[in-house]
């Protein structure tokens, strides 16, 4: 009951935080010199005033600031982001289009992140002057400051053109027939390089801060009472240790989700991985006002709700957190 | 009878950056079952160590059993291997920590704890081990067993929660039960509820009990023998009316004169409480041969500094380490 009643808060909460974000994006798209009209008129080679003004009521856009902003927000709740001219096509559409494969990219590679990270940082914490501890440091230092494009150009020459494991670009392979599984081990093959190379950072980050935790958990008291009761070191580790250790580590996983969200904007590009990323860098050259809106809408709702999840997972984790 | 814990000239080193040193220097200690043996000194004389030596759970890398045997029920435990070791533990030897705030872990249940310890060495499902938590917490008195189970740490006072480790140490019942300083973060009213359920249980259960503490007091009520430690050194060992009634070493007499009401048993008038001056020596001292209390003895002579002060019995079973035991 309790849970629930914090959840609902905390969902609440979430909404007005989500309209302030629609807001400000509204407002900050409006202050940039430009819009939809001038991109259409160099489209077609240029357009006299008449034309221009033409397109601008069409679009409502020579009505005042305050009268676009009320119809936007209007039309967002009811699902209805705009028209993209350049994709000719609704932009919630276009965006529903793309969004399950930047989800299945971000959730996966956060996801990677997370279970590597925390078992490498546990395996260190155990030796600290192991030879996995000596990895992590190297890892966690190069995942961190190796800037992502690169990692993922690099994985590219080496896994799919040097050693050609993975394919190169994409998301599933056209030419290829058979029932649902040859499809999904297809789109399998063509998310581990993407995938691997957006967790990478976040991996570092991850296995770095369970190994500090682990460390200071595992000299705690209560791990030496879980020892003198005769549990294996397995138990002692993975159940008592491991489940104290987390709480940081679920915290920072849910600060960095935005991070892995515009990290995904890179590693699409690279990989020409058909997602959010790859619409928002396109939408974006071509000036597409509606489209990169909506994009930067759904981009808040993802992050406002991996916030939700992470809270929800911190007070499992934790009992101390529950009726707060 | 054969005794149930023989400890013979025991060992223990500490690795440290100054080097090697004996946190437990030549220690022989016999134990007999359903008795208690109490352990009493200043912080850093080597206490809690015996503990956990005796649970075989000395810091990994840092401390070992130099040489000595710890029998216990005729095996030898410095050489039992790990796995025989894990059997032993929470099993046979159990122990209650000095920081009941902090030695319960903090994410899982109190009821969950215990029967954790019970599903480890007993071959129980989890609802029976469950419902003999909730046994075990009744047996501490803990109202309302049932409903605390379900209770986070958090949710306890300092005193609940020690008897909750109680009931935890006590789960598979132990032959020999550690208790490590179980009331010094406590109040004192607790204290004296905590002493009385381990006087009672012990008697229910017929376990030994080590107790560690640096209060005179309570080894005065609860224990039938007493180890006095000084700097990881044995300074006076044997029945504690005895060492109360006639303390042979300067040390234990610095002790007893600290607890206002042993000193006004032995005499009418009311004399000022002393305290020991001076404080433990530092680590890398302590292999000296030499008594390592000199520095702070008001009896100090040459002697003293030359060489390591003999064993000397007095009575039945009183020994002293101290080069002027019979003058004192």
């Amino acid at each position: 009951m309790q849970f629930l009643l914090t959840t609902s808060k905390r969902v609440f909460y979430a909404i007005v935080l989500l309209v302030a974000v629609l807001v400000l994006n509204f407002s900050l798209m409006h202050l940039a010199p430009g819009d939809v009209a001038d991109t259409i008129s160099q489209s077609m080679g240029g357009a006299d005033q008449e034309l221009l003004d033409q397109i601008r009521a069409d679009y409502g856009l020579d009505q005042p600031f305050v009268v676009q902003l009320g119809r936007y927000i209007g039309g967002v709740l009811t699902f209805d982001l705009g028209f993209s001219f350049f994709y000719n096509m609704p932009v919630t559409e276009l965006i529903l289009q793309r969004l399950p494969a930047t989800l299945l990219l971000v959730l996966s590679a956060q996801l990677l992140a997370l279970v590597v990270g925390v078992l490498l940082g546990v395996m260190s914490a155990r030796k600290p002057n192991g030879i996995t501890s000596h990895f992590v440091t190297f890892l966690a230092l190069f995942g961190y400051s190796a800037p992502v494009f690169w990692t993922g150009i690099l994985l590219l020459i080496g896994f799919s053109l040097n050693i050609q494991i993975f394919p190169v670009a994409g998301m599933q392979d056209v030419t290829i027939e058979g029932g649902f599984w040859v499809h999904a081990w297809d789109i399998f093959m063509h998310l581990m390089l993407p995938m691997i190379t957006l967790a990478s950072i976040f991996l570092a980050l991850y296995s770095r801060l369970s190994r500090a935790t682990m460390m200071e958990v595992l000299g705690s008291d209560y791990v030496r009472t879980a020892k003198a009761k005769g549990l294996s070191q397995n138990q002692v580790v993975y159940k008592h240790a491991l489940k104290n250790a987390l709480s940081p580590v679920i915290t920072l996983a849910g600060l960095q989700f935005s991070a892995v969200i515009s990290g995904a904007v890179l590693v699409e590009t690279v990989f020409s991985w058909p997602g959010l990323g790859t619409l928002a860098f396109q939408s974006i050259i071509a000036r597409d006002t509606p489209t990169i809106l909506g994009i930067l809408f759904f981009s808040a709702l993802v992050v406002i709700v991996g916030n939700l999840l992470t809270d929800m997972a911190l007070r499992l984790v934790d009992p101390r957190l529950r009726g707060r | 009878m054969e005794p149930l814990l023989t400890v013979e000239n025991l060992r223990i080193e500490l690795t440290t950056r100054d080097g090697v040193a004996p946190v437990i220097d030549d220690l022989s200690l016999s134990l007999n079952a359903g008795e208690t043996l109490s352990f009493v000194g200043e912080s850093g004389c080597g206490k809690s160590m015996t503990a956990l030596a005796l649970m075989g759970l000395l810091p990994e890398k840092v401390g070992r059993v130099a040489s000595g045997k710890i029998l216990f029920d005729g095996e030898d435990l410095t050489q039992a291997t790990p796995r025989r070791l894990r059997e032993i533990r929470g099993n046979e030897i159990s122990m209650i920590f000095q920081e009941p705030m902090t030695s319960l872990n903090p994410v899982f249940s109190v009821g969950e704890q215990i029967a954790e310890a019970i599903r480890a060495h007993q071959n129980l499902s989890r609802t029976a081990a469950w419902d003999k938590a909730v046994e075990l917490l009744d047996a501490v008195r803990i109202p309302n067993p049932k409903g605390r189970a379900v209770d986070y740490p958090f949710q306890m006072s300092g005193g609940q929660r020690q008897r909750a480790m109680i009931a935890m140490a006590l789960a598979c019942e132990p032959k020999l039960l550690i208790a490590d300083e179980p009331t010094t973060a406590l109040d004192v009213t607790v204290q004296a509820q905590i002493f009385d359920l381990l006087t009672d249980l012990q008697k229910q259960s017929g376990a030994a009990i080590i107790l560690i503490t640096h209060d005179m007091g309570a080894v005065a009520e609860m224990a039938r023998d007493v180890i006095v430690m000084y700097a990881g050194r044995k300074a006076e060992y044997g029945p504690v009316d005895a060492i109360i009634e006639h303390p042979r070493h300067p040390y234990t007499q610095g002790l007893i004169s600290c607890v206002p009401h042993i000193v006004s048993d032995m005499s009418e008038e009311r004399p000022d409480l002393v305290e020991v001056p001076g404080i433990v020596p530092s680590l890398k001292d302590f292999g000296r041969d030499q008594c390592l209390f000199a520095s702070r003895c008001a009896h100090r002579t040459d002697e003293c500094l030359a060489g390591r002060p003999p064993e000397k019995h007095f009575g039945a079973s009183q020994i002293a380490d101290c080069w002027h035991a019979e003058a004192l």
